[in-house]
């Protein structure tokens, strides 16, 4: 019981918190300087027409290189945590797989039929990341969601960890290859100028920023894959 | 206005993750009432970064790159939001990681049963 209202009195003052804050923010009418540059400079000196990607795979691409480091760290830490043999004794594996039920016929038959699908939208988000809505990390996102459900639709299907570890490396490697290209052939660490500019809005535009949203989407989905295979038994 | 109203419902959400945190006992419930929080701090960053009848920051025909600057959101805070799903996911991970953890070295997952780092 005072438990209940300690609770509930801490909740009431984070409420009223918020809700002073959430009355008292009053909206914006024009953009921050530093926001009006980028909004300014993305467009005129990277030539990608959607300014979050210019941000992210340009001006702050050194985060966005950390942060798949973070999840290349997870994917190793869920993989050290839950990992095989660990946690199941030998011999184990083998009893859940025989116990384990196997997926229904719907499920088989619509992973076969979405999985490409997914995949082919997986590919269109990734690619179109400099020229509308999209990018790496969300087409990423969607190819672990065709892995998940083709683990869903065959559970003891093992994923190949080495293709995984391979393309994952081979697409940080290049990441970072291309990022000192910049250093060297254009502005700094992962300049996107060291590719032609292109035609405003055209497809093959936006100098490295195509490419190296491919590169990010192949090592997104291949981290998050590895993390999806570390939760099976 | 807008604004204001998007702000609320991340902050409510966060307010849920806060309750939910604290009254649960079960694990998973936790990990979840964790993740709410998450998103609600997601939405409320997002809103923070609204301009007044603003669209996204991406110029196509809609929106020339004349009309950008008067027109667009802060694209600052949609590119920090991206970072944190991203890592919001990995905590999530590793949290149900220590779950499965949790769960079979007591082979429950109700909090209560962890009293060794209870102070």
């Amino acid at each position: 019981m005072i438990r209940r209202a300690g609770i509930t009195v801490v909740v009431a003052l984070f409420g009223l918190v918020f809700a002073s804050v959430a009355f008292h923010h009053v909206e914006r009418q024009s953009l921050p300087p530093l926001s009006l540059s980028y909004v300014k400079l993305v467009p005129q000196e990277l030539g990608a027409p959607n300014v979050i990607t210019g941000i992210l795979l340009t001006y702050r691409a050194f985060d966005t290189l950390g942060e798949v480091a973070v999840l290349f760290m997870v994917a190793a830490g869920v993989g050290l945590v839950v990992g095989a043999g660990g946690r199941l004794g030998a011999g184990s594996h083998v009893e859940a797989r025989e116990q384990a039920r196997q997926a229904s016929e719907i499920v088989r038959t619509g992973a076969q039929i979405l999985a490409p699908l997914i995949a082919i939208f997986a590919a269109y988000i990734i690619m179109n990341g400099h020229l509308s809505a999209g990018g790496g990390f969300q087409g990423g996102a969607v190819v672990a969601s065709c892995v998940m459900l083709l683990v869903l639709a065959n559970p003891w299907q093992r994923l190949n960890p080495d293709f995984l570890g391979s393309a994952e490396s081979l697409a940080g490697v290049l990441f970072v290859l291309i990022g000192v290209a910049g250093a060297i052939l254009a502005g700094g660490f992962l300049d996107n100028r060291v590719l032609p500019l292109g035609a405003f809005g055209a497809f093959f535009s936006a100098g490295a920023i195509p490419v190296l949203s491919v590169l990010l989407g192949v090592k997104v989905g291949c981290e998050l894959s590895v993390i999806i295979d570390g939760f099976r038994v | 206005m807008i604004s204001n109203v998007v702000l609320a419902t991340g902050f409510g959400l966060i307010l849920t993750g806060i309750w939910g945190m604290l009254t649960h006992r079960n694990i998973l419930r936790i990990v979840i009432a964790f993740s709410l929080i998450g998103t609600g701090t997601h939405i409320a960053i997002v809103a923070i970064g609204y301009v007044a009848n603003g669209t996204a920051p991406i110029i196509d025909r809609a929106l020339s790159m004349t009309d950008a600057p008067a027109y667009a959101v802060d694209p600052i805070p949609a590119a920090l939001v991206v970072t944190a799903i991203v890592i919001g996911l990995a905590v999530t991970a590793i949290m149900l990681a220590y779950a499965i953890r949790l769960y079979d070295s007591k082979k429950t997952l109700s909090i209560d049963a962890f009293t060794e780092s209870r102070w």
